[in-house]
């Protein structure tokens, strides 16, 4: 190597040992950025708060209340007391310990409903979005014609021939969801598939799966995240609401859909029944968007 | 005339301003002053990140809401901009101070139609009634030398074209005869014709409206042509200011210097001249220094100038410098030394890359757009072609076409004597054929490491396999382009955008290619950093022995690197031959009128030849020769109705036009600037 215009290199530099400090802490910097903004961000961390109660009941339920099964037949549809804080049902049972308890069941099916369908949409997405042409074009018209169709009929369809499993209620909405989440990944990639790096895999030979996988994805995995969250707050009331119908999880499961269609028969005189869970639910979601939405903005700077 | 005869029209004071990040205060305006005088125009110089549209901004009070002023006062006569309250601050912006902005495309509100925006001014600024506020819009159209004022008044803004666009921004920032006229960058984005069409009508306006105009530019040339004085800012400070022609001539400050000679000059070429960057990087925003700001990257720095700053001193009437050693200025040493020039590279004699009829269009059915319209063009081996035009003129499709990104729509391919017609080519075709694209930040992917960046390219290029082979010829590739072993394992984003067109660059280069197409390589980059990315790309030129197509719209720059060069107009080549031969007349109409549209530093440049009307559109070319609707040498209608033959000159150039070479010769040499000079 000669020694041209050694020093002009050097113009380039952000020169000397301390830059080497500088561009590591600059990387630490950015992941630190992204935290300290959700920690600044209210938003997220209210969200965050109800989220882990919720979370911290669905593991630790056994440790906390008492049997969510246990009958008391001596007092059935007793109203909200210092022994039975919220009441009790129409068998005797303990409401809160079926409130607290009933975050588990809610709390299987969603995520891994939510997961099918990232997984899915993501892959449908990406290749939608990166080949284009016929394949998008047929993809596009599935999901028109999917989301003209009322997709609360297709999946009490489904469940109605397929059975009523907690793996069939997880099947049916990650697959529901899957054509939904596509769309979103689709237009990021589309966006990123413009971008001159692709251009440049390309150039080098790279294939088409290994360019949407490597090069692609880790680009939008910030949009895909935000969508997984607000996912989850659709398919925490995808799943109650099928359970509600009474086409997800069976008695004597203590899921707050469940809960709340059992208790409607009681409304009028224990109205506890009904409003424990519900509220329970509207918690859980409320909190989940929250934390979609703090997340969302703390990507966005 | 020296400033202190005129009524002063604006000053500032001391300013200084920081802007608040994460709790932590970092400076980038230090105690800067200037005043303008009343109708003068004052140029503000320097590389991106060093304040100038700080300074701007705080001209207009349009700073962002984290900035702090510390000290400092933005006077128009004896009231402060900075203390005004927010009603005075809304009539002076309107009546004493108004800005065109960098990008007219987004400065205009694309769902009015131009002429109600500019009449808005009016009716807000003077009360006048609707239709008196547009009678005075179109006639500031008119002003503004746009042709057909009562039509385009009655256009939205996509409707125009770009030099269009920047003209309505100057009738709006000029409808209420502001006292100051504030232009941040106001060319930069637009076409070297078109920029030439706007800095016309800075000076016409000047002329007539006696406004003080304060010019924002990183472009030198610009700048020494519209400019009477010229002030330079460096990290945050003014280190040089005074009468435009003496700073440039001669410069008092190392930095100006410097930046003076990092720059290609028009005649400069590769063989003969290097370009000589600035060492150093610019330091960070905030930084705390004691001493001169430039003492790091001086090469007469002492240890006097790392203690204390320097004050201004005096160098002449109305002409100062932050340097203590300002009288050894001129007498600093160009660095570079010819004669460490590496051995070319033998290269076979003959063609590398033949093009044949070359098509490209979009679209289909009425909608066709045919961006690449029958190109036939030559690159032999080691040879570096550069490749010129206006955008739109479909230079990157024509690259992508070569480089296998786009399949060309008709038309043959050969590269080395086999054909690659199509995007589908065998890896060995691929592997020769590399490109470096326009913007670094967009072509390296931000979620890989550089080093996974570079070791794909060694894998699928070079063919290399195993980690520790991969590591070895790494360290080869990444010392070539001059990268140090600790940017490596960083992402792009740590890096500079000198730092990532290396990158880049290294990666082009993994598999030794035969051609690299080079597509504005430089145009995102600052001056010394271009300069420092320009003689790498002819060094490894010279040493690998590889043909560029080179494509940039600076064309000092395409001359500075190119052997032999070809110019585009609307998907055709029009003009073709040795670079020497396509910078002299007889050359081309349109290369005459890319030529005279440059800003050069030299102040005795001769007139301009303008080039009228737009672009058209490739979807519906001009009939006959392409050209016609905006030649400058328009003959009637032979031109209008009979497609030019190519005629070639002594010189080996030939050239698309009815204009016969000696007849060309003789009428371009009455009006040709001087431009072949070294």
């Amino acid at each position: 190597m000669s020694t041209v215009d050694e020093q002009g290199v050097a113009g380039d530099f952000p020169g000397g040992a301390a830059a080497q400090v500088d561009v590591r802490r600059l990387r630490r910097q950015r992941r630190a950025e992204l935290f300290a903004a959700l920690r600044r961000s209210k938003t997220f961390l209210i969200g965050m708060a109800i989220l882990i109660f919720w979370v911290v009941s669905a593991l630790a339920w056994r440790w906390i209340v008492r049997d969510p099964q246990a009958v008391d037949p001596a007092a059935t549809l007793a109203s909200p007391s210092g022994d039975h804080w919220f009441g009790t049902d129409n068998l005797g049972r303990d409401v809160l310990a079926r409130v607290i308890a009933g975050a588990a069941p809610v709390l299987t099916v969603a995520p891994l409903a939510t997961l099918l369908g990232i997984a899915g949409g993501t892959t449908l997405g990406l290749v939608t979005g990166y080949y284009r042409g016929w394949i998008d074009d047929v993809f596009s018209r599935i999901v028109d014609a999917l989301l003209a169709f009322p997709l609360i009929i297709l999946a009490v369809l489904v469940l109605a021939s397929l059975g009523r499993e907690p793996r069939n209620v997880i099947l049916v909405i990650g697959i529901i969801f899957t054509p939904l989440i596509a769309r979103t990944v689709r237009s990021s990639v589309l966006v990123e598939r413009e971008r001159e790096y692709v251009a440049a895999a390309r150039l080098r030979g790279e294939r088409g799966p290994r360019i949407m996988a490597v090069e692609i994805l880790p680009n939008i995995s910030g949009p895909i995240l935000v969508e997984a969250t607000i996912r989850l707050g659709y398919a925490i009331f995808a799943a109650a609401t099928l359970a509600f119908l009474g086409l997800g999880i069976q008695d004597p499961s203590p899921d707050w859909g469940l809960a709340i269609a059992n208790g409607r028969a009681y409304l009028q005189i224990a109205w506890w029944m009904v409003l424990f869970p519900a509220t329970a639910l509207a918690t859980l979601v409320v909190g989940v968007n929250l934390v979609a939405d703090g997340l969302r903005r703390a990507i966005e700077e | 005339m020296s400033t202190t005869e005129r009524r002063q029209a604006v000053r500032i004071e001391g300013l200084t301003v920081a802007y608040r990040r994460r709790g932590r205060l970092l400076r980038v305006l230090d105690d800067v002053s200037l005043s303008i005088g009343a109708g003068e125009a004052y140029g503000l110089v320097g590389e991106s990140g060093c304040g100038k549209t700080t300074v701007a901004m705080s001209l207009m009070r349009y700073l962002p809401d984290n900035a702090v002023v510390e000290s400092g006062r933005v006077l128009f006569g004896d009231e402060d901009v900075l203390t005004a309250s927010p009603s005075t601050l809304r009539a002076w912006r309107g009546n004493r101070m108004a800005m065109v902005y960098q990008d007219p495309g987004t400065a205009l509100n694309p769902s009015i139609k131009v002429g109600e925006q500019i009449a808005e001014v009016y009716r807000f600024h003077r009360g006048m009634n609707r239709s008196e506020a547009l009678a005075a819009a179109v006639e500031m159209l008119s002003t503004v030398q746009i042709s057909a004022p009562d039509g385009v008044a009655r256009r939205y803004p996509h409707e125009l074209s770009g030099g269009q666009q920047q003209r309505i921004m100057f009738a709006m920032a000029l409808a209420t005869d502001p006292d100051l006229l504030v232009l941040d960058e106001p060319t930069t984005g637009l076409d070297a014709t078109v920029e030439a069409e706007v800095l016309d009508l800075v000076e016409q306006l000047r002329a007539q409206f006696d406004t003080s105009i304060l010019f924002v530019s990183h472009n030198l040339g610009i700048v020494a042509r519209v400019c009477e004085r010229v002030g330079v800012l460096y990290a945050g400070r003014l280190i040089e200011e005074g009468p435009a022609t003496e700073l440039f001539r001669d410069p008092r400050h190392p930095y100006t210097l410097a930046l003076l000679r990092c720059m290609p000059r028009m005649g400069m070429r590769k063989d003969t001249d290097r370009l000589d960057p600035i060492p150093g990087s610019l330091p960070p925003i905030g930084a705390d220094i004691a001493g001169c700001v430039y003492a790091e990257r001086c090469p007469i720095a002492r240890d006097r100038c790392r203690a204390e700053p320097p004050p201004v001193e005096p160098v002449g009437p109305g002409h100062g410098s932050r340097c203590f050693y300002h009288e050894e200025v001129p007498a600093i040493p160009v660095r570079t030394r010819a004669s460490d020039e590496v051995a070319p590279a033998a290269v076979p004699d003959g063609v590398l890359l033949k093009l044949d009829e070359c098509v490209k269009s979009y679209g289909s059915g009425g909608n066709q757009v045919t961006a690449v319209a029958g190109v036939d063009l030559e690159v032999g081996h080691g040879e570096v072609l550069g490749l010129v035009g206006e955008s739109g003129s479909g230079k990157t499709s024509l690259a992508k076409c070569i480089v296998g990104l786009l399949d060309p729509s008709a038309g043959t391919i050969a590269f080395d004597s086999s054909d690659v017609t199509s995007a589908r080519r065998p890896r060995e075709a691929r592997r020769r054929l590399q490109m470096v694209f326009q913007n670094p930040d967009n072509a390296l992917n931000p979620s890989h490491s550089v080093r996974t960046i570079l070791r794909r390219s060694l894998e699928l290029l070079a063919g290399v396999r195993g980690r520790d082979r991969q590591d070895e010829q790494m360290d080869d590739l990444a010392r070539s382009v001059r990268l140090e072993p600790r940017h490596l394992d960083v992402r792009p984003s740590a890096l500079s955008g000198g730092l990532k067109q290396r990158v880049a660059i290294a990666r082009s280069f993994a598999g030794n290619p035969s051609l690299v197409l080079c597509d504005e390589p430089t145009s995102a980059l600052d001056v010394s950093v271009q300069a420092a990315i320009l003689n790498l790309l002819v060094e490894l030129q010279r040493r690998e022995g590889v043909s560029y197509v080179f494509i940039s719209h600076d064309l000092a720059v395409v001359r500075y690197v190119s052997d032999r060069i070809a110019v585009m107009y609307l998907g055709q080549i029009v003009d073709v031959g040795p670079a020497d031969a396509v910078f002299q007349p007889p050359h081309h109409p349109y290369t005459e009128a890319l030529l005279s549209a440059i800003p050069t530093l030299d102040p005795e440049a001769k007139t301009r030849m303008k080039l009228h009307g737009t672009l058209p559109s490739p979807s519906d070319p001009p009939s006959g020769c392409r050209f016609h609707t905006r030649c400058p040498r328009f003959l009637g209608d032979v031109c209008v109705n009979v497609e030019p033959p190519w005629q070639a000159t002594a010189d080996g150039e030939r050239y698309r036009c009815h204009i016969e070479p000696g007849e060309l010769a003789r009428l371009q040499a009455d009006q040709e600037p001087d431009t072949t000079g070294v």
